[in-house]
């Protein structure tokens, strides 16, 4: 088995700890937990961990939007005047454009989300059998990279057709 | 903060042999959680390499030539203990699987694995690994022997088809060196998930026909930390240097449990 290469200083504590209780081990590792930065780090595990990141982000805009949207309508209860007042706030460019994203973010949310639903029922994921060098991941195969890109140029698609229309262009 | 200042290539005598003309600078993270665990810092190494030079390689070379207090595991330097497992310029990787020549880069950075705890510089404790591997229960679970097979009870192995063979021979290659775990997104903010490599564990013997214990399996991953945490990203899969491919496994276990068959399980 191997062991620890630490000479000239002390072994440090912990590199034979395997007495140590899970939850101590769970909570020793927190020093050294990514964290959030660490969560969404799309740089360097291609297109299917930007899926990800953006799966999250969208879910984040989509609960702002929808509890935005709550207090929108809420409006209603001072009457047309208020009504009609909060409603000339997305007609301005900017509520427009914001309105473009959430867009985007509803349809690339929705199309990724059949996707990864479809993956956690195991369909789409490949087979198991016996890994040949250099030891492609079949999981991370075409169809599912497909899947991505087909949400994302959806959600672009849907975005340009939104701004098209609030636009009148 | 820098320890210490770089060994320069100019003044070591490894970097005088002759014919060697390249050299990269390899960035070691330097820690001691025992006695100071806020300060990380990096100590930078001029080391000449050749096209087969390994990361392993050049870190033993700076415990030889420059610095032998660098904390580091390995043991097998061939991809097979898993002992040497650390982020290399920002991914999770086998030192003695990754050459330098393959990383094109003129600086490379070594760290140790995230989600791990620190034992000093490059090595980290596998504690937490290899307690979630074993809530799995990571061995074949049934009543009788192999001795109970044959009538006059000699040792007789346990009949499996290749076929069956092949739905977890996949997931038997796993050397438990952490990658999985420090690639994977859930770990890094839930110290509670089992992790890739225990959950593709758990897939690897319910796919295995002559295990029996896969309704206490299951229900020991049935939990809102255990396979419900993953949300298919993908990256323990992309950095397994065994070709396991923890995210199919899991995902599979998942359909299964989900009662969509989930492709390849045994009856």
């Amino acid at each position: 088995m191997a062991s620890v290469d630490q000479e000239g200083g002390d072994a440090a504590g912990g590199g034979s700890s395997s007495n140590n209780s899970s939850s101590g081990a769970r909570a020793a590792a927190d020093g050294n937990r990514a964290g959030i930065g660490g969560m969404i780090h799309p740089g360097k595990y291609g297109i299917e961990r930007v899926a990800y990141w953006l799966m999250r982000l969208t879910g984040l805009g989509l609960l702002a939007y929808f509890i935005g949207h709550i207090y929108e309508t809420s409006s209603i209860l001072q009457g047309k005047m208020g009504w009609d007042d909060f409603l000339a706030i997305t007609q301005t460019t900017e509520g427009h454009i914001l309105l473009a994203i959430v867009i985007g973010m509803c349809v690339f949310h929705t199309v990724n989300g059949i996707r990864v639903m479809l993956g956690h029922g195991g369909v789409g994921v490949g087979r198991a059998a016996r890994p040949d060098y250099p030891y492609v991941p079949a999981s991370q195969n075409y169809r599912h990279k497909i899947g991505i890109y087909t949400a994302i140029v959806l959600a672009a698609i849907a975005m340009m057709y939104g701004l098209a229309v609030m636009f009148g262009v | 903060m820098a320890l210490q200042a770089a060994g320069s290539a100019s003044s070591q005598p490894s970097a005088q042999r002759p014919g060697t003309q390249r050299t990269i600078t390899l960035r070691i993270a330097r820690s001691n959680p025992a006695h100071d665990s806020t300060t990380v810092g990096f100590d930078d190494f001029d080391v000449p390499y050749e096209k087969w030079t390994t990361v392993l390689d050049a870190i033993l070379e700076v415990k030889k030539m420059f610095d032998h207090s660098v904390g580091v595991r390995y043991s097998c330097r061939q991809a097979t203990c898993g002992s040497c497992g650390m982020m290399i310029n920002g991914r999770p990787r086998l030192a003695c699987f990754t050459k330098i020549d393959e990383l094109n880069s003129s600086v490379v950075t070594v760290e140790p694995l995230q989600n791990f705890p620190v034992i000093r510089d490059l090595a980290v404790g596998f504690d937490s690994l290899f307690e979630n591997h074993r809530e799995v229960r990571p061995y074949l679970d049934r009543d009788d022997t192999e001795l109970d097979n044959t009538p006059d009870g000699e040792l007789k192995e346990y009949a499996q088809s290749p076929e069956e063979l092949e739905q977890y021979i996949q997931f038997a290659n796993c050397i438990k060196c952490g990658l999985c775990n420090a690639a994977c997104p859930t770990m890094a903010t839930d110290s509670s998930f089992l992790g890739p490599q225990a959950l593709a564990q758990a897939y690897r013997y319910v796919g295995d026909s002559r295990d029996r214990g896969k309704d206490s399996r299951l229900k020991m991953i049935d939990d809102s930390h255990g396979i419900w945490r993953c949300h298919f990203a993908g990256s323990c899969s992309q950095v397994c240097p065994k070709g396991v491919d923890p995210a199919m496994g899991i995902q599979m276990l998942r359909g299964y449990m989900l009662g969509f068959g989930g492709g390849n399980q045994k009856k």
